[in-house]
């Protein structure tokens, strides 16, 4: 009974998985390559969302409403980057602040809190109601991020940004604009999240303001358990991007597992927070460990 | 090539730690002039580094390299202009990314970065041939993260960045003083082979005195943010590190004072 209800719901876990792991590639850009915490996806997802939801109701071609989804994100992604670089504050208050912004402007772009979207009145690239071809469709979009963030990694802006978030010193020394290079992964990582949320929009068949409320822990989640089992084998660039999204996949396996096993969905957020909490923890006291048992040289030794 | 003028900067000033680093800097510097820079701790030896770097901002004076006044550039625009090194060898580079990057990274110091491959097969065999000339054995690790190589490797890397393309000064700031000394010979050889090979004028702080005598053309000797000493040619060739010595009492009314000052 519980096996067969699991089973039942596993695909839309792996389509929600997918969809959230494209999110999770965007905070990858800022969390991992540019070395930033960025709080502004929490807004920028749901802004994603709004933004499609609107243009698809007001009559725009689907793919154009995903295209001004991305380039809304984008916008959300420069205001964090300016506030950052050109005024000085902290990154993760930069984020908060924009983050806080975009739930008013979010008000604003959808009028109420929340629209429903139905995917038989408007031509929808996903929806929740045809799931494997959910699956196939995001599977194409994650292929083609990837292939873009690859070539994009590797060109000489590419490698100018790596480098900024790698040593700022080194960067600068070697004529980089660092500030620059910063809000233009910003833009990128916001823009991905931006259509991530208008992709999860059109899957679950409406968007609420209140969508990518915690979005910054379930991107994290992902690419700490991408990091965690995938990380011994996949070192390159792009497979380190499909392992982001693949720990995005096994994150919402593993949450259908625990509703199903009963947990109050209300738990929900508290559950993401207390897993990612201890994936985050975990290497911090592996270390501290390893420091303790590192024994005092004895007499007899080489070295005494 | 490099011109200092009436430069002066104070840290924190108008509060219990005020300090008055530079304390008006004249200095000019010819093509292909070897300079190496001594003085006591907080002589103000790396802020004037670090200010012909642009890392802060002077209080008042001019700064010119090859002409163009750079006293209001910000780092990353003159870095067009300098080739940089510095003490902790984890400075220069980028760990986490590959050794060839970290070269393209420095190929492209001053030029704009484009949509074009950042690495390209013709620049990975030229690299290769470099590194194979300075005999570092790091040709057939192109591919390897910089954070796999040793501290003396990581330096002797970011010497190579740092004159890849030819820069109008370079900066070298204690570059050996984190290595141990075998190392630290070998990048100094390194050092003076490359500045030789490409003629080029060069700026090198040093804790170690003998190495100051040694090396290049001109000598010049930091205390309280001023240079109290300037030695060239040949009266630089005849100098002891004893006469040093005796020129720092005589100049500054003490004793040097540097703990990591070697004498050898």
């Amino acid at each position: 009974m519980f096996f067969s209800a699991f089973l039942a719901s596993l695909p839309g876990a792996v389509a929600n998985g997918i969809i959230w792991g494209i999110m999770a590639v965007g905070v990858y850009i800022t969390y991992k390559v540019l070395d930033v915490a960025d709080l502004t996806v929490d807004g920028s997802m749901s802004l994603g969302g709004s933004v499609l939801v609107v243009c698809v109701i007001g009559g725009v071609n689907i793919y154009l409403s995903m295209l001004i989804a991305f380039a809304a994100g984008c916008i959300a992604g420069l205001v964090t980057g300016v506030l950052h670089t050109k005024l000085g504050i902290p990154a993760i208050l930069a984020g908060i602040l924009t983050q806080l912004a975009l739930y008013s402007i979010n008000l604003n772009i959808l009028g109420k809190s929340n629209q429903a979207l139905n995917s038989d009145r408007y031509p929808l690239f996903i929806s929740m109601r045809f799931t494997p071809k959910t699956i196939l469709v995001c599977l194409g979009i994650t292929v083609f991020l990837i292939a873009v963030l690859y070539w994009f990694f590797g060109t000489e802006l590419g490698h100018s940004i790596r480098a900024t978030g790698c040593n700022h010193a080194m960067a600068k020394a070697n004529g980089i604009n660092t500030n620059r290079n910063i809000i233009i992964g910003l833009l990128l990582s916001n823009g991905i999240v931006a259509v991530s949320g208008a992709m999860l929009a059109q899957y679950q068949g409406f968007t609420e303001v209140n969508m990518g409320r915690g979005a910054i822990v379930t991107g994290l989640a992902a690419v700490i358990i991408g990091d965690v089992n995938f990380g011994k084998i996949f070192k390159n660039f792009a497979l380190r991007l499909l392992s982001t999204v693949a720990g995005g996949v096994i994150y919402y396996i593993v949450m259908t597992l625990v509703i199903n096993l009963g947990m109050n969905t209300d738990d929900m957020k508290l559950f993401s927070s207390i897993i990612v909490a201890l994936f985050l923890g975990i290497p911090y006291w592996k270390n501290k460990l390893a420091e303790k048992k590192v024994k005092p040289a004895k007499e007899s030794d080489e070295n005494a | 090539m490099l011109e200092i003028k009436g430069v002066h900067k104070t840290f924190n000033p108008n509060t219990i730690n005020e300090k008055k680093a530079l304390t008006g800097i004249d200095l000019t510097l010819s093509e292909g002039d070897f300079v190496t820079v001594i003085g006591g701790n907080g002589a103000g030896k790396s802020t004037l580094l670090n200010m012909i770097a642009g890392v802060y901002p002077v209080d008042c004076g001019r700064i010119l390299i090859d002409g163009v006044d750079v006293t209001r550039l910000p780092e990353h625009k003159r870095a067009k202009y300098l080739g940089r090194v510095f003490q902790d060898p984890m400075t220069g580079t980028a760990a986490d990314m590959q050794i060839d990057e970290n070269l393209a990274i420095a190929s492209r110091r001053g030029a704009m970065r484009t949509l074009r491959f950042g690495v390209t097969e013709k620049e990975r065999a030229h690299y290769s041939e470099l590194l194979k000339s300075l005999d570092l054995g790091l040709e057939t690790r192109l591919s390897s993260k910089v954070g796999l190589l040793s501290g003396g490797q990581r330096q002797a890397l970011t010497l190579i960045m740092a004159t890849l393309k030819r820069p109008k000064v370079l900066l070298l700031d204690e570059h050996t003083a984190a290595l141990d000394p075998k190392t630290a010979k070998k990048v100094l050889d390194m050092t003076e082979h490359i500045v030789a090979r490409d003629n080029l004028t060069t700026l090198m702080i040093t804790h170690n005195m003998a190495d100051a005598l040694r090396v290049g053309n001109r000598l010049i000797m930091m205390n309280n943010g001023k240079i109290i000493f300037d030695v060239s040619g040949e009266e630089k060739k005849n100098l002891t590190t004893a006469d040093l010595l005796e020129k720092f009492k005589i100049s500054a009314g003490e004793d040097l004072n540097n703990d990591r000052m070697l004498l050898s």
